[in-house]
């Protein structure tokens, strides 16, 4: 494809670029573990934190926090420390981690290795969703090969700095990706999110501070720590600096990864890279953040809304993990929310109330309303149970279960009146129990 | 007499070893995926034996079992071909799919071929929204993805399935 041969410089997917990345030796021949040998031998601990921070590199699991403030949060009063890898991409549109970790798995390790050292942490997990069963046994050959070469281990360089990285496999649940459900996860107990505060960097893995950052995230800071924060703002906007890989997918001609910068518009990434909508069709939304997503109304402004943390909220959404799924003019609404909400209801823990009841009662009501027996006023009902649910949980799963709801009925109402069709609008609604 | 640690004494040091001495209890996942490779299921047994090994009661280790989808505490067919209808996978054709491969095997979803080897079922979002339809195959020996999928190139793999059943 002619987009591959004229793609800027890939600092992510570098892998695309030059075959066989994942070889030890190959990685090695490119420069991979300069910034690693770097930090430990050159850097003082603070230095590398400082250095992440002045890149204004932000969280690419979704909540886009500032990673190198992150990471000067850790509590040096108490110790030992651990760096946690989330690499349980689960939500619904996300496939970027998956890619990276199959296809260029050193810069991660890396980047994992230099976080560790920052905060000097001398024991690394890689949390791994149970499907990913075949990445960890390949990571776990992979962290084996650096611990040969000298690259993990004890007096590492010479110094008397030591780390070792282990894979954990979850075992389906999406709600492991929250970090505080993880942590309990690598515990060995029921994935549930914990209340916060205290954040991971004072109480984190067995109750020790623990920074915990996904796999992209991590993926950027060899080349950060290597080429310098400078480096990395000439990529990117001033406030979302850097690249990012966006997971295209739904009604696309060409669904897949893509790297590009931050701020690119949504019009380039569908239409250009994405080689548009097929059989003719038009984009009827947008989901940016997977199936936690708000329904962006597709129209000439959205489409030139540059995909940055700042920019997608003037749309009526979030960046997120920047996992877009494109709707064509042939999908109803109302069937989408019945898809996300099944897979909401499946994945809250139940450790909430207003999560664990309301996704129920929204998946018997959504269910009602594509079958086409519902009548308005349970349109009315699921607005008011969405509404019950947001802002009463433990963690954003809620939440995140009534963006498209809430964001679908308000901004594509005529979906909703023709699922209801002739129905009697007064109709009292009546939930059966499943 | 503990049958998982003299079996597997050496992969369970392993295990333990990548936790702090003092939170062994962390080990409960690993060595569920092991004892699920030796049985094709979780029996109780091996719940009570991993709770001796970590010190906890098997009620935990059951807990453990019931909470994540990827452990089975009863035996069924050998292959579980998991197929994803999430949103991004839905608008890809993947509910048609499925329901075609359960019709080519007259079954329905959720359902196990009647000579007891395949079950084919819905699961959630695998991150492969992109090579839609696709799957996971989760068997004794680990799980396997199958992307950019047709009924046929699905009945192709069952087939094999079938046919490395029959060798001696």
């Amino acid at each position: 494809m002619s987009d591959e041969q004229s793609h800027p410089e890939y600092i992510l997917l570098r892998h695309r670029g030059i075959p066989d990345l994942d070889n030890l030796e190959v990685y090695r021949q490119q420069g991979g573990f300069e910034a690693w040998q770097k930090a430990v031998t050159s850097l003082k601990p603070d230095e590398v934190t400082n250095e992440v921070k002045a890149s204004g590199l932000r969280g690419r699991g979704g909540a886009g926090f500032p990673t190198g403030v992150k990471w000067s949060f850790i509590d040096n009063k108490n110790w030992p420390h651990y760096v946690v890898a989330n690499a349980d991409e689960s939500e619904p549109g996300t496939f970027k981690d998956r890619e990276i970790m199959e296809r260029n798995p050193f810069q991660f390790l890396e980047g994992v290795a230099i976080c560790a050292y920052a905060i000097q942490a001398q024991t690394a997990y890689v949390y791994l969703r149970g499907e990913f069963w075949q990445i960890a046994s390949t990571l776990d050959r992979q962290i084996a090969a650096m611990r040969a070469a000298g690259f993990l281990g004890e007096n590492l360089f010479g110094t008397d700095y030591s780390l070792n990285i282990y894979t954990h496999l979850g075992a389906g649940a999406y709600i492991c990706g929250e970090e505080t459900a993880m942590l309990e996860s690598l515990e060995g107990k029921l994935g549930q999110p914990r209340l916060r505060p205290p954040f991971p960097p004072s109480y984190g893995a067995f109750g020790k501070p623990t920074v915990v950052n996904n796999v992209e995230t991590l993926t950027n800071v060899p080349m950060i720590i290597a080429r310098g924060a400078e480096w990395y703002h000439t990529i990117g906007t001033p406030k979302s600096p850097g690249p990012k890989i966006f997971s295209l997918s739904g009604c696309v001609n060409r669904p897949g990864n893509y790297e590009l910068p931050l701020g690119t518009t949504f019009r380039e990434l569908i239409f250009e890279h994405g080689g548009g909508i097929p059989d003719g069709r038009n984009v009827k939304a947008i989901m940016a953040a997977g199936a936690s997503s708000s329904l962006i109304v597709a129209n000439e402004a959205a489409l030139d809304t540059p995909m940055d943390y700042e920019s997608v909220p003037n749309v009526g959404a979030q960046l997120g993990s920047a996992s877009v799924i494109v709707i064509d003019d042939s999908v109803g609404i109302d069937w989408l929310i019945n898809k996300t909400i099944h897979f909401f209801r499946h994945e809250s823990c139940g450790k909430c109330t207003p999560c664990r009841e309301g996704t129920f009662w929204m998946m018997h009501l959504t269910d009602r309303i594509v079958s086409g027996k519902a009548g308005w006023s349970d349109v009315e009902l699921l607005q008011e149970v969405a509404d019950q649910i947001k802002g009463k949980n433990l963690c954003a799963l809620g939440d995140f279960s009534t963006e498209a709801v809430l964001s679908g009925i308000e901004r594509f109402k005529i979906d909703f009146e023709k699922a209801v069709g002739a129905n009697n609008l007064e109709t009292k609604p009546q939930l059966e129990h499943a | 007499v503990n049958t998982l640690s003299e079996k597997y004494s050496q992969e369970i040091t392993q295990i333990l070893e990548k936790y702090p001495p003092d939170q062994k209890r962390a080990a409960v996942m690993p060595l569920l995926y092991l004892a699920q490779r030796d049985k094709n299921y979780v029996t109780k047994q091996s719940m009570e034996e991993i709770a001796e090994i970590l010190g906890i009661s098997s009620t935990e280790v059951a807990s453990i079992v019931g909470f994540y989808s990827l452990y089975y505490d009863q035996a069924s067919g050998k292959y579980h071909i998991q197929v994803c209808t999430d949103l991004p996978c839905a608008l890809r054709g993947a509910e048609q799919f499925l329901e075609k491969l359960c019709e080519n095997l007259g079954i329905r979803i959720g359902g196990t071929t009647p000579d007891g080897l395949v079950t084919v079922e819905h699961v959630m979002c695998l991150a492969g929204c992109d090579k839609a339809p696709m799957f996971q195959v989760q068997s004794g020996e680990g799980i396997a993805y199958h992307e950019n999928q047709t009924v046929e190139s699905a009945m192709e793999l069952i087939d094999q399935f079938r046919a490395q059943e029959k060798r001696p």
